[in-house]
């Protein structure tokens, strides 16, 4: 399957570059205003709850965190899969980006899920099926780095990482559904299920805000891992060697 | 609410403030540490080229 020139035209890196120079300040500006209002929302406004007290604010990272966790890996895994079918540079980029922002997600996610579980279950960790399987995404994501870190050529980095990637997801509906196939200490899902929302709209808009807020995050600073990357993977074309010696002139880096 | 009840978090001040506090540690330096790297890689680029360079004139013959 060929793709139309303009795709290709489009996802040239030396487009990402300067695509991504015009993109991140509006991502950071849109996080930093989304996270502001999510923590004044959660702090300040939203009630405690009845019968978790204060302890339930740890949900507005938690729960973030932990979509975001499943979200970056199905990123990753999408791009490192257009990556492999159609050689495109900047899909293969983007998944080795997201890796470690996917990773530090996923670790956040079980820290603070543990962090949660000692006040309300009593234990900072029990090996049942929802965390497990989290830990076991933060082992994809760390040996999807660690293969890639493993393999010299670029190329071949990205097939063997996509090739890991694709097969991992699997893990994904497994996350999800982990709380309805086995019996678990954790709780099931209040927000992103086919019903009602059965979580109320005090707690729903803080948490709803820094899920926008993380989102908006990992899309600033995906692009700003890659926008450093994207020179070295492309260290012999023209347009980066007119980037350094730019960025040399104007004193932006000495 | 005072102050101090909010950072007592109705007793559970270590649970919270270490959840917010991991999160704003790691997802902060995740955010910074790009910006350096970036630096980094144009510093390591621009040693590279002018290397390029002087031996390109060194040897002119090889051009």
């Amino acid at each position: 399957m060929k793709l139309p020139a303009i795709v290709n035209k489009f996802s040239s890196p030396r487009n990402f570059y300067s695509m991504s120079g015009k993109l991140i300040p509006w991502f950071t500006w849109g996080f930093g205003l989304t996270l502001l209002a999510g923590l004044y929302y959660g702090f300040f406004v939203a009630p405690p709850d009845y019968q978790q007290g204060e302890s339930y604010r740890i949900m507005f990272v938690h729960v973030p965190a932990a979509w975001m966790s499943m979200f970056v890996y199905m990123v990753m895994a999408t791009s490192a899969a257009i990556g492999l079918i159609w050689r495109i540079k900047t899909a293969d980029l983007m998944a080795s980006m997201s890796a470690p922002i996917g990773a530090a997600f996923t670790f956040i996610a079980l820290a603070t899920g543990s962090l949660w579980g000692k006040p309300m279950w009593g234990t900072y960790w029990v090996w049942d099926a929802r965390l497990t399987s989290e830990l076991v995404l933060l082992f994809l994501y760390l040996g999807f780095i660690a293969l890639q870190a493993s393999i010299e050529d670029p190329r071949n980095a990205a097939r063997a990482g996509a090739v890991l990637a694709i097969v991992g997801v699997v893990n994904i509906p497994i996350i999800h559904y982990s709380v309805e196939w086995w019996s678990t200490l954790h709780q099931g899902p209040t927000v992103t299920k086919l019903d009602k929302p059965s979580i109320h709209i005090t707690m729903l808009i803080p948490l709803l805000l820094m899920a926008v807020s993380f989102k908006l995050y990992y899309l600033a600073s995906v692009l700003m891992r890659g926008r450093g990357e994207v020179l070295r993977r492309e260290q012999n074309s023209r347009w980066v060697k007119d980037i350094v010696a730019a960025e040399t002139q104007s004193g932006g880096v000495k | 609410m005072t102050a101090s009840e909010f950072f007592h978090m109705g007793g559970y001040a270590f649970f919270v403030w270490s959840s917010y506090g991991i999160t704003t540690l790691l997802l902060g330096w995740m955010f910074i540490s790009p910006i350096f790297r970036r630096k980094q890689i144009i510093r390591e680029l621009r040693t590279k080229y002018r290397q390029q360079e002087r031996q390109q004139q060194d040897n002119p013959a090889e051009n």
